[in-house]
This record gives C-alpha cells, sequence and structure tokens, in this order.
C-alpha cells in the first residue's frame, strides 16, 4: 500500500504558523522558473485585492507555499484540483503575518486561490504542476479521496479551534459586540465538517443544540444558548462555564475527528447530509433564530460538502463522468444564487430575505442534492 | 322527508341510484351504460393514445394537481426532462414504480428511486395529464412562435382575488385517481425528478370529483351540497367532443391537434355562510333542487332545462350552453379543505377544471356571465387561476409529452 503511505504525507499539508514574515514575497520577475520550486518555498503575497504566486509552475511532489497576508482581511489560500477539489488549504491568515502550506500535488492543472475576507471563489491564478504522472488505481483512488477529505478536515478543525477560543474568550470578557461577529465566523469552520462531528453523537448536541432541541429539562449548551444571550437577552455575565464548556468540547470532538478513520461512503453521505442540513435547517432559518446569520452557515455547509464531493472526484471522473459534469453544473448553480446575497465579508440575514429568494436557494439546493444523493452507491462499489 | 347521506353515498357509488323515502323520485341510472364505470376502480386507464387520459377518462374520485416553474433555462434539460418523465408517467400510471429499480430494488448505500408509499397498491385508475402555460413560450427556449393563440391570457373577472404565487406556471400536471396516495405519490416521484430543471410552484390536492365526465357515472356534489355537472360535456357526446373539446391543426397551432386547453380556477367556498342560507334560496340561486339536482319546475335530474323558469341570475341559466352561443366545457373539478383558515373556518372550496377546445370562446364568456350577476359570487372567491395548453396523447414508448411543441 505505498500509495497511502505516500498519501499520508499529503495529510501532513498542514498550516505552519510562522513567526515572522521569513518569506518576503517574491517580485513577479521571479515567476515560472519550475527549479525554483523544488527545495525552496513559493511565496505568496496576498493582499485584499491581489494574490500574486511567484511562480506559476513546480515539480510534481511536495511545495511549500509561504502565503503573507499584507491586507487588511483575514484571507485563506487553497490550492485547488480541477472542480475545486482542495489538495491543500491554510486558513486564518491574519494581516502581517505568513503562514506555510504543505501540498502534495501530482503532476496535472491546479488553480491557486486567495480569498480575502474568507468569502467568495477567492482570487485565482493557474498553477501548473509537472513531473511523472502514476495514475492510481481503483483501490488507490479511493484512498486518496478519503485522504484527500482528511485534510481537509484536519485544517478545518485547526481553525475551528482558534476561531472558537477567540468567541469564546470574548464572551469571557463580556465584549458583546466583538462576540457577535465572531459568532457566525466561528461557526463557519463547524459547519463545514459537521457530519464527521456527528460521528460522536452525544458532542453534537453538546456544542450546538437549538432551544428547540432540547426535551424539558435538559441543560442547554454550546453555541445556540450563548447566541441568545448575545442577541436577545443581551446579558452574556453568566455564560462563563458555557463558554468553558463549548471550547473544551469542540477541542475533544476535533481530537476524535482528526483520528477518524472514514470511508468514501462517509463522504459521499457527508456531502448529502449536509445539504439537507441546508434544506432543513438554513432555509428555514431555524439554525440561527436569534443571529439570523444562517447564510454563514449555508455557505459553510455548500463548501463543506463540496469539500467532500470533490475529495471522490478522481473516482466519479472514472466511473460516473457524466455525474461529475452535473455535478460542476449544480454546485455552480448554487454558489452563483448564494453568492447574490453576499454583503462585505458576509452575507445578508436571513430575515433580510424575500420568500423568492429563499425559493430560488431552495431550489438550487434540491438540485444539487439530488445527484449527490446518487454518489454513494457508485463509491459503494 | 329525510334522505340518508350514507345510503345515498353508498348506493352511488354502486352506480344505482337512491330513491328518498318521500317526494324525491330518483332517476334511476341503471338505464344508463354502466361500461366505463364497471371496470374495478383498481384497473389501469391506458398511457397511450391519441389523445391525453385524464381528460375523458371517467373523472377519478380524487385529485393532485401541480403547477411548475421551469427553473432551466436550457432547451435540452427541459427536453430531457420531459422524456424522463413521459417515461415514468407510462410505468406510473400502469401501477409500476417510478424508476427501474423501484423502492426496495436498488443498491442498500443509494436513495431509492421509487418513493415508495404506494408499494402494494393498485393502479387506481391514475392518469398523468401535462400541460404547457403561456409563460413556457417567452424567450427561453425558442418556443415563442409556438404559441397558440388560445393561450391568450385569461381577461380580468369581477371579483377575483387571484394569488399570484399559487396561480400560473410553466407546466402543469394532473394526476387523477381513484386512491389519493396513488396520485400523491405520482406528483412527489415527478417533482423529484424534475429538480434542477423544475420547481413546484404550486400544488393542490382535491379529495372528491365534483363532475362526471361519462353516463355511467352518478353526479357527484359539490361543497354546497348540490349536484354539479349533471349537463356535463361527456365521452359519450362523440359529436360534442369532436366539436368542442379537441383542438385541430385548422386552429392554428398545429402541434396542438387533439391536444385541449385546461383552465384551472381554486374557488375558495365561505360554506359557514352558505349553510345558514335557506334552501328555497340555495336552490333559487343554483336552479336545480338540493336532492335530486332536477332544474326548477322538473322532476328528475337529467330533464331538460326550462331556463325560462328559473330566476334570470340563477347559476345553471347563466352558464348554460345556450347563453353562449352553445359553448361547452368538460368539467373535472375537485372538492378541496386545506385545513382551516385561523378565522375558525374551513379553507374549503372547489378546485374547477375545464378543458376546451378555445377558452376565449367557451371558458371566458361563461366566467365572465357568471362573475357579473351570479348571486353564488355571495359565498365564492376565485383565489387562484390557470391556463394550460395540454398536447396531444402520447402514442408509443417512442413518443413523448410534448414532442409535437419541441419538434
Amino acid at each position: 500500500m505505498s500509495a497511502i503511505t505516500r498519501l499520508t504525507i499529503g495529510a501532513l499539508a498542514v498550516a505552519a504558523l510562522t513567526a515572522c514574515a521569513a518569506e518576503t514575497p517574491a517580485g513577479p520577475g521571479a515567476a515560472a522558473q519550475p527549479g525554483q520550486a523544488g527545495p525552496g518555498k513559493v511565496a505568496v503575497a496576498a493582499s485584499d485585492t491581489e494574490c500574486k504566486v511567484a511562480v506559476s509552475e513546480v515539480a510534481a511532489g511536495t511545495s511549500t507555499f509561504a502565503v503573507t497576508n499584507g491586507g487588511s482581511k483575514v484571507t485563506e489560500f487553497y490550492v485547488y484540483a480541477p472542480g475545486d477539489r482542495v489538495m491543500a488549504e491554510v486558513e486564518n491568515i491574519v494581516p502581517g503575518l505568513t503562514r506555510e502550506l504543505i501540498a502534495e500535488l501530482p503532476a496535472g492543472s491546479y488553480e491557486t486561490a486567495c480569498k480575502p475576507g474568507m468569502v467568495g471563489k477567492g482570487i485565482r491564478s493557474p498553477l501548473k504542476v509537472t513531473g511523472e504522472h502514476k495514475p492510481l488505481n481503483a483501490d488507490a483512488k479511493l484512498a486518496e479521496a478519503t485522504a484527500s477529505y482528511k485534510r481537509y478536515v484536519k485544517s478545518q478543525s485547526d481553525t475551528l479551534l482558534v476561531k472558537t477560543q477567540e468567541f469564546v474568550d470574548a464572551v469571557k470578557a463580556g465584549e458583546i459586540d466583538k462576540a457577535k461577529e465572531l459568532f457566525p465566523v466561528s461557526r463557519t469552520y463547524w459547519e463545514r465538517i459537521e457530519p464527521v462531528a456527528e460521528i460522536f453523537g452525544d458532542l453534537d448536541p453538546a456544542i450546538d443544540a437549538r432551544e428547540a432541541d432540547l426535551a424539558e429539562g435538559e441543560e442547554w449548551t454550546g453555541f445556540h444558548k450563548i447566541e441568545k444571550d448575545l442577541w436577545i437577552t443581551k446579558d452574556i455575565s453568566k455564560d462563563g462555564p458555557i463558554a468553558d464548556k463549548l471550547i473544551a468540547d469542540v477541542k475533544t470532538i476535533v481530537a476524535k475527528a482528526n483520528t477518524a478513520e472514514l470511508t468514501p461512503l462517509n463522504l459521499a453521505n457527508g456531502a448529502k447530509e449536509l445539504l439537507d442540513e441546508v434544506a432543513t435547517g438554513k432555509i428555514t432559518g431555524e439554525e440561527d433564530i436569534w443571529s439570523h446569520t444562517d447564510l454563514w452557515d449555508f455557505a459553510a455547509n455548500l463548501a463543506g460538502s463540496k469539500a467532500a464531493v470533490q475529495s471522490l472526484r478522481p473516482v466519479l471522473e472514472e466511473r460516473a463522468p457524466d455525474l461529475v459534469k452535473t455535478l460542476d453544473e449544480k454546485f455552480a448553480a448554487a454558489e452563483a444564487e448564494l453568492g447574490k446575497h453576499q454583503k462585505g465579508d458576509g452575507w445578508r440575514l436571513h430575515n433580510e430575505l424575500s420568500k423568492e429568494e429563499l425559493k430560488s436557494l431552495s431550489d438550487v439546493i434540491n438540485a444539487l442534492a439530488e445527484p449527490i444523493s446518487t454518489i454513494a452507491p457508485i463509491v459503494a462499489k | 322527508m329525510s334522505i340518508s347521506r350514507r345510503t345515498m353515498f353508498g348506493l352511488g357509488a354502486a352506480g344505482a341510484a337512491a330513491v328518498g323515502a318521500g317526494a324525491i323520485a330518483a332517476r334511476s341510472l341503471l338505464e344508463e351504460p354502466t361500461a366505463a364505470h364497471a371496470a374495478s376502480t383498481s384497473d389501469p386507464f391506458p398511457f397511450y393514445g391519441e389523445h391525453q387520459a385524464g381528460i375523458v377518462t371517467p373523472a377519478q374520485d380524487r385529485l393532485h394537481f401541480v403547477a411548475f416553474d421551469v427553473t432551466t433555462s436550457r432547451r435540452d434539460e427541459l427536453l430531457e426532462l420531459l422524456q424522463e418523465w413521459t417515461a415514468a408517467a407510462a410505468r406510473l400510471t400502469q401501477g409500476k414504480e417510478a424508476g427501474a429499480f423501484g423502492a426496495v430494488g436498488g443498491p442498500a448505500e443509494g436513495a431509492p428511486d421509487d418513493t415508495g408509499e404506494a408499494l402494494g397498491l393498485p393502479a387506481s385508475g391514475l392518469t398523468l395529464t401535462i400541460g404547457f402555460g403561456a409563460s413556457l413560450f417567452d424567450d427561453r427556449f425558442g418556443l415563442a412562435a409556438k404559441l397558440p393563440a388560445a393561450l391568450a391570457p385569461l381577461p380580468k373577472f369581477p371579483g377575483e382575488r387571484l394569488i399570484p404565487e399559487i396561480s400560473g406556471g410553466d407546466i402543469c400536471v394532473q394526476a387523477c385517481a381513484h386512491d389519493p396516495q396513488v396520485a400523491v405519490h405520482a406528483i412527489r416521484n415527478l417533482a423529484r425528478i424534475g429538480f434542477g430543471r423544475v420547481s413546484v410552484r404550486w400544488s393542490q390536492l382535491g379529495f372528491g370529483r365534483t363532475s362526471s365526465t361519462s353516463r355511467a357515472q352518478v353526479t357527484p356534489r359539490n361543497l354546497m351540497g348540490f349536484k354539479d355537472g349533471t349537463n356535463n360535456m361527456k365521452l359519450e357526446d362523440a359529436a360534442l367532443v369532436r366539436e368542442q373539446l379537441w383542438a385541430s391543426a385548422a386552429d392554428g397551432a398545429a402541434w396542438m391537434a387533439g391536444g385541449s386547453y385546461l383552465v384551472t380556477r381554486k374557488i375558495r367556498m365561505t360554506i359557514e355562510t352558505w349553510d345558514r342560507t335557506s334552501l328555497r334560496e340555495q336552490e333559487d340561486i343554483f336552479g336545480r333542487d338540493k336532492g335530486e339536482g332536477a332544474p326548477v319546475g322538473k322532476a328528475r335530474e337529467f330533464d331538460p332545462v326550462d331556463l325560462a323558469a328559473m330566476k334570470p341570475d340563477a347559476h345553471v341559466r347563466l352558464a348554460h350552453p345556450s347563453q353562449h352561443g352553445d359553448a361547452h366545457l368538460l368539467r373535472r373539478g375537485y372538492n378541496f379543505v386545506d385545513g382551516s383558515d385561523g378565522l375558525g373556518r374551513l379553507d374549503a372550496g372547489l378546485f374547477f377544471i375545464a378543458y376546451q377546445r378555445d377558452p376565449r370562446k367557451q371558458f371566458v364568456p361563461v366566467q365572465m356571465s357568471l362573475a357579473r350577476t351570479d348571486p353564488l359570487n355571495e359565498y365564492i372567491k376565485h383565489v387562484s387561476s390557470g391556463l394550460f395548453a395540454c398536447p396531444p396523447g402520447v402514442r408509443d414508448a417512442g413518443d413523448f409529452w410534448g414532442r409535437e411543441l419541441f419538434a
């Protein structure tokens, strides 16, 4: 199983936070020299409007990207394979910092993307990876699919920890405005990987239960308890223990999520479940009933579903090429429809959307979820 | 005099007429041909034919009607959908499952291709009838030149209170069956097949037919308690059906030859105020007696009407073909109760369905006269409206709904 060994290295594509901006962005003149990408690092100069990758071609194998955020917004950096399959990503690059990203890239055509403000399709550039191309056999493709998705879970859960900590700190410091700002942001990382979290059934409710979900006499903890206090009672002075429990629960679930064995079927079903979440909770506004920030969760569910589906892409391209085409179209349509409601670096509030706008969102999710529901038997073969 | 509702309906369902204990001399339907109704209510009707089923087909007891908006802007996707729908409809109407694997025959890891609630149920006389609304003929699919003149928008009728969200639509499908579960199952599966290409705009359940479309059927009652559609156009009226139901190529739209135009109107009834109205007034308003359904001055339901004997604004008189240049309709409506209205009243009424060769010459003049002067308007309100061109029938397994339109 050498393929798997190699892929495990891919799972190391974790962002490393460097203390200083050691790698200064290379000038445009340094671009497009494949050799340069070998032992050194590829500098990426990110700003609010630009995403300058020092080279447009690297050799197959391991590449390290050093992403420096010279802008004023928090940014993210992605390396995408066709269909926006996430090969590697680094989240939460705050202004002024450099973070490194190690990516394991087989030969092929890719795209890099910075996402200032962490929304939208990002600022894209092509990236060519040259060298020997080793086609994987069917089993290896499935293994690569789960490894690829585990990389995603890892990077999302790392940032989930950071952002939840910031949220919890703000709550405990009594900073209502800051906590309100951080609420939908920290939830974004949670909502992108929620199906993995749901494997650990007892913790999901502790973190994410809504008031309506509770039986009489049941203790209410987690994000939504704090949400109600932030938006309705406007009193978070007694939420310290809730906040402590939230971060403790998130830490536990992240640790479990990153050691969980995932199967291709988990990915297929997770992709579907995330869209079910959109259909039942977000379109109806039931998820964030006090803050009305449902569209942040919507976007996160959609992104998480896409990450799972695109991890399976090499398998699907072989077994159901027509389906891949359909999925690409339907994901694009859903993203376009959601994109209409982007507002600055965030989203319009659920209660600002008309019934017609919500129906259009519901339509694109239905259109996407039906073909997604056909993936499971294809990857189970 | 009293009539047991149970006895009356019980016998009615058996194809016989009830004879009241007193003065009501019910007209025996035993002298009517019974063949069209004699078949079991579980049997299928043929899907393929010159005309779509579900029009002259003896009206089944239950309805699920749906209107879709087409959400794709691609003509090829719409064409594919019509072909997939036709294949599913051919199966469903014969009592089969929507997809090849069915509810439980597919792989355990995947979602079943049939939703399963009709497992074990017979075909139940299911018919599926498709229609195309005028909005489909805009610039999206290159159909503008095919818009039939008969799909001209209906005029505004006095007193109507149309709700746009439950009116119109690019495509409609009428599902009629003797079992409501079978009708809902069909619409649900068609809607599912359509995701990404069409979106449900509105849908309506009907729990009891209010019209007969065959002389073999007993005339049913609407929620006002009156027999409805005694003089309806029926499948046995061969000449009338030919002249006033089926469109012909000579009418202008060649693709509609053998098709028919469908008007739907959701008519909310304030049944609570109607129920407080005296029997005499109720009968005067309709122009028929309530028990037998006989026209004013006559003894039997099917006795010829004497319009002069009725009040000038009696419903039957206003709607009578002789008042509109002999314009007939094939009505196929259903009673509905959509729960309650939050004001302590049932949200009830008639989902009116009528097929005809040209609404401009048939539905429009009749409804205009009713909307202006019918005393029934005090108790009813039109809240939704639909107008659809229903193409001819699907000839065989190689044919599909709307082939002529897209040819």
